[in-house]
């Protein structure tokens, strides 16, 4: 298949990006998104252009380093992370638009790279658990009824891509926040730091400059891992929990 | 042992990946004015559904709406000095409207400062976005423009198209006569747009609170829809009959 | 002394640091007898550790919690991207939790067993024992295993074994464990006794009077090149199947750090064992980019088959069951389709070189879970593999749940790396090397479900317990950028950088790495013999030399620059490869992943020379355009018997 592809081109932190448009052919459908990238980065760089710059690791949805909004979607029309979008999804003849995660937060570094540090930071604020190794009871110590331990693995998935982020209208981070809170919350490990931990991730979260939720539900529409929307609900109740108990 | 430190422990003064030290507390959190706009938004719900119920008491005639007007006056009297009630409830309404038009204001402009206006996505698509959820910020501020020109028109009178009148009946009947339809046509717009704000405005109220669980989110949602169908439509029911005649 | 036209042998090597005496008590002899250092003085101590993977977080975390002073280094924009993340199966542990026989001589056994009697006893026995206390620390961090409605934790097999120990957390074992350890590190971050530096490349180790004391690294956004020192430094660097170009590892991963520290002294051992893991997606085009894998924990329920006769192009559910050949049920009976990884994957090569491969080229085989979801219903199987099967659909286009997978063997995991001793210290001392970026634990073949428990053991128990030993005679000399050693590593770094971005010629990056791929995969793959491995030797070195000569690398160094990082690594892929050949061509026998066809038993199964091959090749370099020179380190086994393993 043929494609044009309409791509933000950015030198670096400080300079204007563009749209610049490139036009590929023979694209093949079991190409994944990224593969097609490569393919136009082989080219550009045969044809003396810098190639386009965007984060990519493992290649197999786990890492979450991947990640662009293909026409005005974060991870374009399948929900899944970039790297495992195929070309399949598009149409011969198709204009793609890719663009960066777009954040305050998440500054763009080149191109479609962004910085997502502040993501590392709201976890520093209070996304563990304090267990110094060697420490630990027995891991039968504590039996967890398997619905709690199936919640907390189903928020524990997310992989810190940013989609959410770059999603929400109002640039959010909410979701990524709930899901760790969630995460944690659900354990009886979790229990003794719980009202302290989502206080200052919150406080972590504002600092960072992330939006705030409006509860649309854009992020959970178009997170890779499906982590659910009401991991938000129940960090909102943590919140108001420990605001309640003066712990803010 | 040597005590003398290695140049690579002076990284401490340079760690650039650790917290800001800007101090925050949850209390002024966006999950916090989220969650005041959340309760005075309910407490607008309620004192909605109240003045919805008294509006339709027109269909009952003049003696009957004047009279039910003039009760209100009355509530805890003689506890309370004449008009006693309705005073503290117009404080908290008031109290109510501030604290959500101030949260409203700044979570818009946290959310403006998140995106910046040079680094909104060439295309953005919507996923799951309800057309409710656009309509919050500028239909609120619509709301708002309405409650004044309604509190001036029916309340204090000083806007009068059909008339002064000591009766709220008349006051209403005169209000809405067909050769002021666009008066009519206004708080119809206003009333639909008011509808929109509550579909969102519910659920992302009781989503905020902590209410939603997976499960529960269709039922959140339908009392949502609900609860914006039934004001609508028993606020548009009294004005539309005046306007059309079913009331004189 | 010998020399050939390849190598010269050098002495023999001997892990001085593993104690003598009963085997269960080794570990415990060495926790005692290391020097320890007092918490007042490890604020005065650093360390360097490089990537951010199970071993190197879990080390951080570790090291920052007990007071050392942390600087940590990953390429990745977060240390909780490492490619650990991406193993999905599970983790061993001799928890015996389903009391099924399972004991920590058990695991031992079947790690020595597994690994085809090429690994060291005491390292294996240390990580049986360990791999209890990692359970442990891990729920108490929060990590969700997979649990049964009683609430206790869930185990499943896994190859090569016949107990069920392997802790899981669906298919995203790796996942949840990484986000462990880098939720604890991120924790040291914010108490500042972990300084983290992402973006951050290591090029260069700087040595000074024969002491690891630092490194150069390249900032990747301003291309920045940094010095670091420290008292020790730490290699976490992973394996280097990406040498391959098609991998199951992440694009990134790379043999930088462990090859530039091979340069500077560090002995490399056992190169040429690969671990070809038999249950991947197959190669749809040349475009692609890498590979990814099944889990093998799909073998515990999907049957692996091919048609009988060669050229069925049938649909696979058309194919009646007396046309089918489930050829490792057929063979391994009492393993079945749960025959280690490196004889899974040399049956499939087998059957395809026999033109009953199925799908495009021929190069696949079947993975059916039709029998599976008529046993337990489709939701059953759906709970236990749901995202690989989704994972599987996208990637192919098929639906998993109503034609068999099909899959291939690729290259997955390396066991070779750089030489350790028992308290994992590299040839140059202060020089440390955890996961699999050593060599230590796994012989000649991983078993599944054992990475995970090398990693974290390395990073959380071993590590931590070991080092101290060096680090007690610390803290050494203060120095600075200004130092002789540090220039000339930076200097090195600098004209590296420069030659590649001057060359400017007419071939890009990946064409050399794909090039180098297809050589290393068709003469040092899952099949090697004498004839080829001379002639790959050739090729790589004449390939070498064409990349620089011919490399396009376009930009500046001051700038993200993703094809200068490629090339910094691929010109290491290119000089690595070429050791792993000579490794695998050294070694003239059969064991593990290394298959040499002159070598095996009259039914096609590798064939060991104990006498000749029980060592592990530990490489010392020989200088740029040198021979290598090969010291032996003498394995013995005084707990398990060697003999020829049988999966029948």
């Amino acid at each position: 298949m043929n494609i044009t592809l309409r791509v933000w081109r950015q030198k670096g932190r400080d300079d204007e990006g563009r749209m610049v448009t490139y036009k590929l052919t023979d694209v093949s459908e079991d190409m994944s998104f990224l593969e097609m990238l490569d393919v136009l980065n082989e080219k550009l760089t045969l044809e003396n252009e810098d190639p386009v710059a965007f984060d990519h690791d493992c290649r197999e949805g786990i890492c979450g380093a991947c990640g662009v909004v293909i026409d005005g979607e974060a991870h374009g029309p399948e929900v899944t992370t970039t790297c495992q979008l195929h070309m399949r999804s598009f149409n011969d003849g198709d204009t793609i638009t890719v663009e960066p995660w777009r954040a305050k937060a998440f500054p763009v570094v080149k191109d479609l790279v962004v910085d997502r540090g502040a993501f590392d930071r709201i976890i520093q604020a209070g996304g563990f658990i304090s267990a110094p190794t060697g420490t630990a009871p027995d891991a039968h110590a504590n039996p967890i009824p398997k619905p709690d331990a199936d919640r907390a693995f189903d928020a524990a998935t997310c992989i810190g891509c940013g989609a959410c982020v770059a999603a929400c209208p109002n640039a959010s981070s909410m979701l990524f926040t709930a899901a760790k809170v969630t995460h944690l919350g659900m354990l009886p490990q979790g229990q003794p730091e719980r009202a302290s931990r989502v206080v200052k991730m919150i406080n972590q979260q504002d600092e960072e400059d992330f939006g705030g939720c409006t509860n649309i539900g854009e992020c959970a529409a178009v997170c890779p891992k499906g982590i659910p929307l009401d991991t938000i609900s129940q960090l909102n109740r943590d919140l108001l929990g420990s605001l309640s108990k003066g712990i803010g | 042992m040597d005590v003398r430190l290695n140049s690579n422990l002076e990284w401490q003064t340079v760690a650039n990946s650790t917290l800001t030290k800007k101090r925050s507390t949850a209390y002024g959190s966006t999950v916090a004015l989220k969650s005041a706009m959340a309760a005075s938004g309910a407490i607008l719900v309620l004192y909605l559904i109240a003045h919805m119920y008294g509006n339709l008491k027109v269909f009952s005639g003049q003696a009957a709406f004047d009279g039910y007007a003039h009760s209100l006056r009355e509530i805890g009297y003689p506890l309370l000095p004449e008009s006693g009630f309705l005073w503290i409830f117009r404080i908290v309404l008031l109290a109510s409207i501030l604290i959500h038009i101030y949260a409203a204001v700044t979570l818009w402009a946290r959310a403006r400062r998140a995106r910046p206006a040079d680094q909104r996505y060439q295309v953005k698509k919507r996923v799951v976005r309800s057309y409710s959820s656009y309509t919050m910020r500028w239909g609120g501020v619509l709301i708002a423009l309405f409650v004044i020109f309604h509190i001036l028109h029916l309340t204090v009178n000083v806007i009068a198209p059909g008339g002064r009148s000591d009766s709220p009946y008349e006051r209403l009947v005169n209000g809405f006569q067909p050769e002021f339809w666009y008066v009519t046509l206004f708080y119809v717009l206003a009333v639909i747009a008011l509808g929109f704000h509550l579909r969102h405005g519910v659920w992302s109220g009781l989503a905020t609170l902590g209410v939603n669980q997976a499960r529960r989110q269709p039922v959140l949602n339908s009392i949502a829809t609900g609860i914006a169908l039934i004001v609508t439509v028993g606020f548009l029911i009294p004005p539309v009959a005046v306007t059309f005649g079913l009331v004189s | 002394m010998s020399e050939n036209d390849l190598y010269i042998e050098g002495a023999p090597l001997r892990d001085e640091k593993a104690p003598e005496g009963p085997i269960s008590e080794r570990w415990d002899k060495r926790r005692f007898s290391a020097k320890l250092v007092n918490p007042a003085n490890r604020r005065k101590l650093s360390v360097i550790i490089v990537g951010t993977g199970l071993a190197g977080a879990a080390a951080a975390a570790t090291m920052g919690e007990a007071g050392y002073n942390v600087i940590s280094f990953c390429y990745q924009d977060s240390p909780r991207r490492a490619h650990s993340i991406a193993a999905q199966g599970g983790i061993n542990a001799a928890k015996n939790y389903r009391n099924d026989g399972d004991s920590i001589h058990r695991l031992f056994y079947d790690t020595v067993k597994g690994g085809d009697f090429r690994s060291r006893e005491s390292n294996v026995y240390r990580l049986a024992q360990t791999s209890v206390e990692i359970i442990d620390q891990c729920v108490a961090q929060g990590v969700p295993f997979a649990r049964e409605y009683g609430g206790l934790l869930d185990n499943r097999s896994f190859g090569g074994v016949q107990v069920s120990r392997t802790f899981y957390a669906r298919g995203q074992t790796g996942q949840q464990l990484l986000i462990g350890a880098y939720q604890a590190q991120e924790r040291q971050i914010a108490a500042g006794t972990v300084q983290m530096n992402t973006r951050h490349e290591m090029l260069e180790v700087i040595v000074v009077d024969g002491k690891a004391r630092g490194i150069i690294a390249r900032d990747m956004v301003t291309g920045e090149i940094e010095t670091h020192f420290a008292d020790a430094v730490v290699l976490a660097t992973g394996g280097y199947g990406n040498v391959f170009f098609l991998s199951t590892n992440a694009m990134g991963s790379n043999v930088t750090a462990a090859w530039r520290a091979h340069r500077k002294g560090a002995h490399f051992a056992n190169p040429c064992y690969t671990q070809i893991h038999p249950t991947c997606i197959p190669v749809s085009g040349d475009y692609q980019s890498k590979l990814t894998l099944m889990s093998e924990s799909l073998r515990n329920d999907g049957r692996i088959w091919v048609p009988k006769v060669g050229g069925d192009t049938r649909d696979p559910r058309q194919i009646p069951e007396d046309e089918r050949d489930y050829y490792l049920e057929r063979i391994y009976p009492s393993f079945g389709n749960l025959v280690p990884r490196d004889i899974a994957s040399r049956a499939a090569k087998n059957v395809c070189d026999e033109g009953r491969g199925v799908g495009p080229g021929g190069l696949g085989v079947y993975l059916d879970f039709a029998d599976a979801i008529a046993r337990l219903g489709r939701d059953a199987v759906e709970a236990k593999y749901g995202n690989l099967f989704d994972m599987y659909q996208r990637i192919t286009g098929e639906n998993p749940y109503e034609v068999p997978m099909r899959i291939y063997p690729a290259v997955h995991y390396t066991m070779g790396g750089l030489w350790v001793d028992y308290d994992l210290q590299s040839t140059i001392p202060g020089l440390f090397v955890t996961g699999e970026a050593n060599f230590s634990d796994h012989g000649a073949n991983r078993l599944g479900a054992s990475a995970l428990m090398q990693g974290l053991a390395d990073g959380y128990f071993v590590l931590p317990n070991t080092i101290n030993d060096y680090l007690a005679d610390g803290p050494f000399e203060k120095l600075d950028e200004s130092h002789p050693e540090a220039v000339k590593a930076k200097e090195e770094v600098t004209s590296r950088i420069d030659k590649l971005l001057s060359i400017n010629g007419s071939r890009t990056v990946d064409s050399f790495h794909k090039e180098l791929g297809h050589i290393m995969w068709d003469y040092c793959g899952m099949e090697r013999n004498e004839e080829g491995l001379r002639k790959a030797i050739e090729l790589i070195r004449e390939l070498r030399a064409e990349f620089w000569r011919d490399v396009k690398v376009l930009g500046t160094n001051e700038e993200l620059n993703q094809a200068l990082e490629k090339a910094n690594r691929v010109a290491d892929f290119l000089e690595l490869g070429e050791l792993m050949c000579i490794d695998a061509l050294h070694r003239r026998e059969s064991c593990g992943g290394h298959f040499r066809s002159e070598s095996q038993t009259e039914d096609g199964e590798a064939l060991r020379h104990d006498d000749e091959f029980a060592y592990v090749a530990a490489w010392e370099f020989g200088g740029v355009d040198s021979k290598p020179v090969l010291h032996k380190e003498a394995l013995e086994y005084e707990y398990v018997e060697m003999k020829q393993r049988s999966y029948k």
